[in-house]
């Protein structure tokens, strides 16, 4: 109704004003004028925002319930569980803080993006089965009215992992607990294995284990932008800025034997503007660590790891970021139509792309090669020296390849058992973890958010139960082993 | 499309805006063209109102929900009758035709009604089923999963089945020997890569499938994955540019894969 009133008025006075400019050459001049005094007016109506001085609108805000650090997919899948889960509707404040919104470092774009359910510890199949679940009705659960339907271009190839004669006991318990939880995996000799991809040569080949159904890749950049689209209509803030500090209060508590404990808790998040010294102080309920390689920095800045080593308060995060190379390149040659994800015993994997008979694929290195994790420069001597010879030797045809392009990623490497680590910290009590999944967090992204929403809003676990990756096991050192790790 | 709306608001909605205010969640996103002069209607209330916004999405769930429904496992018809006459009972239900050894044809008719005669057939194999155009999705394809015999599967024409649903087809690799996909609007050639699992398979069409990228190469490739079929489908020369006709004359026959 204001708005109505006051725009005939300002509209009659913009005609009069160009019609009849009585100062030649300040006909934009006035316009400009106008159209400042026109925001103004906008920002003291209710919906804007209301700053009488300058415009603050890139801040995040004051006061936000949640703080979400990373705004990559297991953020913002916390993020959209949050909102989903949350009772009432509109209870809950959340802001996801990311500090690149061009995801130019960020490990899930940079992700080969398979999704499989062959693992060792029966936790990691369930999160994958959920998340499979969840990609395969992607356009129920991520439907913003309006919007175009969303397309995650996903291959139902299968992922097929060869074993030696060393790893061939142990893929068999592993097969064994995968299709006890439920997925659907079958064994094959090496004599099944050339009848069936005729190309593969199966020397140093014992056994090898085929997913059928519920494996594949897609693209990790549909998923992560239908999240997007999905928690801004949900209501969720987003703020480019980086977090810098965090401050906090201690409190000095007995246990029940009477040792003394320092809880703490985090009472404000320090956001910093891109390229500025400016930063706007959070205040905040919970603060989630969803920074994906970054995890252990942002750690570090809330005090976890500063102790006496050996102690609870001496624990690290330990997650680091770790460089992974992907190579993508060209066999004329090469497999068909139906090559699987293909993981042979010496760690080398690769993947069919399109239907150009591009391929890409790549290697992790051993604990000695690791290259520095200081920038995303490719090393192409390492896929000439460590993976074209292992490609060679199990696909007879990669022998004839060339090399089209390369890429670097990180992965968000946990040091202890490469595993994710999931759930609140013991000591700073309102600090959650969705981190360390050592190259296998996006295909569990839409779990771990569910488990954590449910987390943060329940307390414990409701869907999966989580509790092997909680933070407590490094201190105490039970170690979540993963075997399957590619 | 942002000129028609520009008169609505002061200011352009902003995609990321920090604030959410009365005029609510309006998405920035062009409306498609192919929107009915209808829905604008609503698209608009919904822009402004809550309430509206909150009626589309549950018109938008309804539509799921009865989706859900037809394609609900009949788990009390497979208990008494079989699996074959549950798998029956659900083609039929959707409105398509069965074809049991032995027997004909069985079809509903044009008012959805069908006779319940081959409840009485429990132990009969069902050999072909035709689901064209019919509403089967991921999760309907359970109740044909069943049919362990089955030999000719139709699914032409049908707009929820896609790639997912092809990844399931594997249990079917022993008996079945025809598959017809032509036209679904879903299927894509990532989808078509999980056939090879159907070793039998000796016919398969997959003509017009509008999500295919690359028709012509597409079928190259599935031909040479499943080289005992016959594909049915894209001309491989669909691909080439349609201005090149001397070099079409030059070129008689194909050239092998």
């Amino acid at each position: 109704m204001l708005r109505t009133a006051l725009r005939p008025r300002w509209g009659r006075a913009l005609l009069a004003r160009g019609l009849g400019s009585r100062r030649g050459g300040s006909a934009p001049d006035q316009n400009g004028k106008v159209s400042e005094i026109k925001k103004k007016i906008q920002s003291v109506l209710p919906g804007g925002a209301w700053n009488p001085l300058y415009d603050t609108s890139y801040l995040p805000p004051e006061h936000s319930d949640v703080v979400i650090v990373g705004g990559g997919v297991i953020g913002l899948s916390v993020a959209y569980w949050l909102k989903r889960l949350e009772k009432p509707r509109g209870a809950i404040r959340v802001l996801v803080v990311e500090r690149d919104h061009t995801y130019s470092r960020a490990s899930t774009v940079l992700s080969v993006g398979g999704i499989r359910q062959q693992f060792s510890v029966p936790e990691n199949i369930q999160l994958s089965l959920f998340s499979i679940e969840f990609l395969r009705n992607i356009n129920e659960y991520l439907a913003v009215v309006d919007d175009p339907p969303l397309d995650i271009q996903f291959n139902p190839s299968g992922y097929l992992l060869l074993a030696s004669e060393k790893g061939a006991a142990l893929m068999e318990s592993n097969v064994k607990v995968q299709r006890q939880e439920g997925a659907k995996v079958c064994l094959m000799s090496p004599e099944q294995l050339r009848n069936k991809f005729p190309w593969i040569n199966t020397d140093g080949v014992a056994l090898a284990s085929y997913g059928m159904e519920h494996e594949g890749w897609f693209d990790p950049w549909c998923l992560l932008q239908g999240l997007r689209r999905k928690v801004q209509s949900m209501g969720v803030l987003f703020c480019h800025g980086e977090v810098t500090r965090f401050i906090s209060s201690s409190d000095h508590m007995e246990t029940r034997s009477g040792e003394e404990v320092t809880l703490k808790r985090i009472h404000e998040v320090h956001v910093k503007v891109d390229r500025s010294l400016e930063y706007q102080p959070v205040e905040c309920a919970i603060v989630i660590n969803a920074a994906g390689a970054w995890s252990g920095q942002i750690a570090q800045l809330a005090g976890i790891g500063k102790g006496p080593p050996g102690t609870l308060q001496g624990t690290k995060l330990p997650v680091e970021p770790r460089k992974r190379y992907v190579y993508v390149w060209h066999c004329p040659q090469g497999p068909g139509l139906e090559t699987p994800f293909v993981v042979d015993p010496s760690g080398v994997y690769f993947r069919r792309e399109g239907l150009g008979n591009n391929y890409l694929g790549g290697c992790s290195p051993t604990e000695e090669e690791e290259p520095d994790p200081g920038n995303l420069e490719v090393d192409h001597d390492f896929f000439q020296d460590k993976v074209w010879p292992s490609l060679a030797q199990r696909v007879p045809a990669f022998e004839t390849l060339k090399a089209r392009s390369s890429w670097a990623g990180y992965y968000d490497y946990n040091t202890f058992d490469q595993n994710g680590v999931v759930g609140p910290h013991p000591l700073v009590i309102n600090m959650y973890f969705a981190t360390g999944f050592s190259g296998h967090g996006l295909q569990q992204a839409p779990a771990v958010g569910r488990a954590v929403a449910e987390m943060v809003l329940q307390g414990h676990f409701q869907t999966i139960d989580l509790s092997p990756f909680l933070f407590s096991r490094f201190y105490l050192g039970e170690k979540v082993q993963e075997h399957n790790i590619v | 499309m942002a000129a028609p709306r520009a008169p609505l608001h002061l200011v352009a909605p902003l995609w990321n805006a920090g604030t959410r205010g009365i005029r609510g969640l309006s998405s920035a996103a062009a409306p498609e063209g192919n929107q009915q002069k209808g829905r604008s209607l609503l698209q608009f209330l919904a822009d402004r109102f809550y309430d509206v916004q909150a009626l589309r999405e549950y018109l938008f769930r309804k539509q799921a929900w009865k989706m859900h429904q037809k394609n609900r496992p009949f788990t009390y018809i497979k208990e008494r009758y079989g699996p074959y006459a549950a798998g029956a009972y659900f083609i039929l239900k959707l409105g398509g035709a069965v074809k049991f050894q032995g027997k004909e044809w069985i079809r509903s008719d044009a008012r959805g009604h069908f006779s319940l005669d081959f409840l009485k057939l429990q132990m009969v194999p069902i050999e072909a089923v035709d689901a064209s155009g019919c509403a089967v999705n991921y999760q309907g394809l359970d109740n044909l999963l069943a049919l362990k015999e089955l030999q000719v599967l139709w699914l032409q024409r049908c707009p929820h089945v896609d790639d997912w649903c092809l990844s399931r087809l594997h249990p079917l690799a022993n008996s079945l020997q025809e598959l017809s996909l032509a036209g679904c609007p879903k299927i894509s050639e990532r989808g078509l890569a999980c056939l090879h699992h159907l070793q039998n398979l000796r016919k398969l069409d997959i003509s017009d499938l509008p999500a295919v990228s690359n028709p012509g190469l597409t079928q190259i490739l599935v031909e040479e994955m499943l080289p005992d079929c016959k594909v049915v489908g894209a001309d491989w020369a669909q691909g080439l540019k349609l201005g090149q006709e001397e070099q079409y004359r030059d070129i008689a026959s194909p050239i092998p894969a």
